[in-house]
């Protein structure tokens, strides 16, 4: 009994592995699955998985069907291979991986790593157009009349206006953009001290404010600081964006004496612990990404123990405007037609409408997809509520809104009334109206209408889309090139311990007592060869062991 | 039919293992840190290196930082392994899995505890980046050096202290005269398990919010610049160093007390 028993095992084993194997055969000769390898960013797209309360339901229309309102319940990268297998006559699979800077990034491909669709920052995607690594976009990809070009029908004409600017149009599709800036704490930090990228050198801070820990950002500010007097005095678009593409030799060793005065005057040197120091309160002020800003000044209101409001600031010198964008790469796609086309289908779906406000509600970046729904779902989040049946958002005591207008990305007439209180109306002198503006919700409420002036700090809202005044200051920070090099060796000699900033007497005695210790380690090494010579038997005699 | 494997066979994987994970690797450290970035055959990466007030300032900040670290280690451990091992509780092995216990949690996340409690005693915990970086690796090292010290201790023979005291002999002098001798291969082992890795263990640092890098963070900083051949030559000179520690302190370990590393093992 037991022996056929064995015979049995042996025998369905078998029986699966040949129905195993022949139906792998199968599905091989009926369609191919075509592997597409993407790279993105660490916590850089929807992952799903979204609570009941999260629906994003700006009409409310949707309770009853959640899954036709936005909404995330699976990944993006699933809901993405589900809708291309849906109507593509092949299947496609998704390897999706993630990166932590683009240097990582970088270096991975230089090791060999192959990956179809990338999303790095725009100075890496001129790196790898210099260095001829991208896969330009096919001609169909650029077809407004196909519905499902949602890149092209969809993304501001802000934004492909700058990439066609730089000549990137036909290699890159802009994923995520956005400015720097600084978060702070309005209660413990002046307006006039957040307003300049000198706050990271103001002693007045001293040890409360962090920097970023990677040396192009550090290299910005710094260039603020240096050109502050030059970018405060008016420039044109040129002279702004030269001098903070400065490179010169002059400039980069400014820079290092700027910068070591910065190291010793910030907090610390962060590339992601900011965000909690700032939260928790450790620091006051902190050198962001719009995106990031958000996601703080979201977590510290939100914070149990104690909310606390934070704000965002656009230094008056200059700000970063910085993109992450698609590219594809020659390795990966190869001359294959169908990865190819996969490649671009995901971009294009992650630029559908819908799916860019899924992102941007996840990740808590600024998509670049203009669009309706988008726009909709700005104003749903920060519009001003007039409608007095709202019970839980309107408050009659607020009176003042300001016209906060976003027509540069969205396009003539797209602007939303905010609450005036999230915004520092201070620095700009806006034009005044009162208006009755809740009147379809039967609100009489006379409201105090703010337009126009310059807003340069404010809460969520502006750092999302900041206002048409920080824009006209933001420059694109281009690849450093032959540069690289000296920036780097610069940065290194800020952060590493410099001689020469010492007393040499000092490192003399610290040097010595060092070089000393060894020594005298060594010496005991060898101290019977040297020093004990009789202990050695003469030669002819041998020692006994006792 | 049986499986017989003779000894050399049975090193196959353990050769494998060497030559794809020690050798190759090294020899690639070797060829980058003595190439430019050309692939041409060059000296330049060394002389670099030795000619910056940079790079060897922060040789010397990573050795004061080292060695600190270890005299700190050495001068907490050293009583409580004595303790530990000398004394007569019943509890011992429970006190002794206090000291090894928070070695099976991982350290970042205890760094992170640690810089809270840091941040509620100091207030503001960037003004003494020097301190914290030795109180933070002190706290990552500190069963590294208590344990080789205890088994050497456990090890002493307790009639060695005996003739000791009977000859006359204060209990200061048998310390010195006997324990402290006898304990030199526990304390040389530590020194070695704390001070090599402390040079390089620049997490630490990064998490306490020390923004002086130290060997560690220096390769790592040439690495993301993808300068490959700076970076291996540092890290070259580095292993150069580590082999001339290793090779004094061996002559003290080589015996057949092996410093309690079976402990941890």
């Amino acid at each position: 009994m037991q022996k056929f028993k064995k015979v049995l095992c042996a025998g369905s084993a078998i029986a699966i592995a040949a129905c195993s194997t022949l139906s792998l055969f199968g599905c091989a000769t009926q369609s191919e699955v075509v592997t597409l390898r993407v790279a993105n960013w660490e916590e850089y797209i929807d992952l799903g998985d979204w609570g009941d309360d999260e629906l994003i339901d700006i009409e409310n229309q949707f309770a009853e069907n959640p899954e036709d309102g936005v909404f995330g319940l699976n990944s993006m990268v699933d809901d993405f291979v589900e809708w291309f297998n849906s109507n593509h006559d092949y299947e496609v699979e998704v390897e999706y991986s993630t990166f932590g800077t683009n240097e990582d990034l970088y270096n991975r491909l230089s090791l060999g790593d192959v990956y179809d669709l990338v999303c790095p920052s725009d100075y890496m995607i001129m790196k790898l157009l210099a260095e001829d690594e991208v896969e330009p976009f096919s001609e169909s990809f650029f077809d407004t009349e196909n519905e499902q070009n949602y890149y092209v029908n969809y993304a501001s004409d802000y934004i492909q206006g700058i990439f066609e600017d730089y000549g990137w149009t036909n290699y890159a599709a802009c994923y995520m953009w956005g400015t720097t800036g600084i978060v702070y704490n309005p209660e413990l930090v002046g307006e006039d001290d957040v307003s300049t990228w000198n706050i990271l050198r103001n002693t007045d801070y001293n040890r409360q404010v962090t920097i970023k820990d990677n040396v192009r950002d550090a290299y910005f500010a710094t260039l603020g600081i240096i050109h502050g007097d030059e970018l405060m005095s008016g420039v044109t678009d040129d002279e702004r964006s030269a001098l903070l593409n400065d490179t010169s030799d002059q400039t980069i060793a400014a820079a290092e004496d700027m910068l070591k005065q910065i190291k010793d005057n910030v907090y610390s040197f962060e590339t992601d612990s900011g965000k909690a120091d700032m939260v928790t309160g450790k620091v006051l002020a902190n050198y962001q990404w719009s995106g990031d800003a958000v996601y703080i000044l979201d977590e510290a209101e939100g914070d149990e123990l104690s909310p606390t409001e934070l704000w965002y600031s656009v230094p008056d010198e200059c700000t970063n405007l910085w993109f992450d964008g698609w590219v594809m790469l020659k390795d990966g796609i190869d001359g294959n037609e169908q990865r190819k086309e996969a490649a671009e289908a995901f971009v294009n779906f992650l630029s559908r409408p819908d799916n860019a406000v899924r992102n941007m509600y996840y990740i808590g970046y600024t998509s670049s997809i203009a669009g309706d729904l988008v726009f909709d779902y700005m104003d749903w989040n920060y519009g001003f509520v007039f409608d007095p049946s709202d019970e839980e958002y309107f408050d009659e005591e607020l009176t003042e809104v300001y016209e906060y207008n976003l027509s540069y990305f969205f396009g003539e007439g797209y602007t939303l009334y905010a609450d005036a209180s999230v915004l520092d109306l201070g620095s700009g002198t806006p034009e005044t109206s009162v208006e009755l503006l809740g009147e379809e919700y039967g609100n009489n409420i006379e409201y105090t209408v703010y337009r126009g002036g310059e807003i340069n700090r404010g809460r969520q809202l502006f750092g999302q889309y900041p206002t048409a005044n920080v824009i006209e200051r933001s420059v694109v920070m281009l690849d450093f090139g032959d540069k690289l090099a000296d920036i780097n060796q610069m940065w290194i000699h800020v952060r590493c311990l410099d001689l020469m900033d010492y007393n040499p007497v000092v490192v003399g005695i610290v040097a010595a007592a060092i070089i000393i210790l060894i020594a005298a380690l060594v010496l005991y090494h060898f101290r019977y060869r040297i020093f004990i010579r009789q202990y050695k038997p003469r030669k002819g005699y041998k020692k006994i062991e006792a | 039919m049986k499986l017989r494997f003779n000894r050399k066979q049975l090193c196959i994987p353990y050769a494998a293992f060497l030559i794809l994970f020690v050798i190759v690797p090294l020899l690639v450290i070797i060829y980058y840190a003595f190439t430019d970035g050309e692939g041409q055959f060059t000296f330049g990466n060394l002389i670099s290196f030795f000619s910056s007030t940079n790079t060897i300032g922060t040789l010397i900040y990573s050795f004061a930082l080292a060695i600190t670290t270890t005299l700190v280690c050495l001068l907490i451990a050293y009583p409580t392994a004595y303790i530990l091992a000398r004394s007569h509780f019943k509890k011992k092995y429970v006190m002794l899995l206090l000291f090894i216990m928070p070695m099976w949690i991982n350290f970042t996340l205890r760094i992170t505890a640690l810089k809270e409690i840091l941040t509620a005693i100091e207030g503001n915990i960037a003004a003494y980046p020097f301190l914290n970086s030795v109180i933070g690796m002190t706290y990552d090292f500190l069963p590294f050096m208590i344990l080789p010290l205890y088994t050497s201790l456990l090890k002493l023979d307790n009639s060695l202290l005996e003739a000791a005291q009977d000859l006359g002999a204060s209990k200061i002098k048998v310390f010195l005269r006997v324990t402290l001798p006898l304990s030199v291969p526990g304390i040389i082992s530590g020194i070695t398990m704390v001070l090599l890795p402390s040079m390089t263990n620049y997490v630490v640092l990064d998490m306490l919010y020390n923004s002086t890098y130290i060997m560690g963070s220096l390769i790592g900083s040439y690495f993301n610049s993808f300068d490959w051949n700076n970076g291996s030559m540092i890290s070259l000179i580095l292993l150069v160093i580590i082999f001339i520690v290793t090779l004094v302190t061996n002559r003290f370990s080589d015996k057949d007390d092996n410093g309690g590393r079976e402990v941890i093992l």
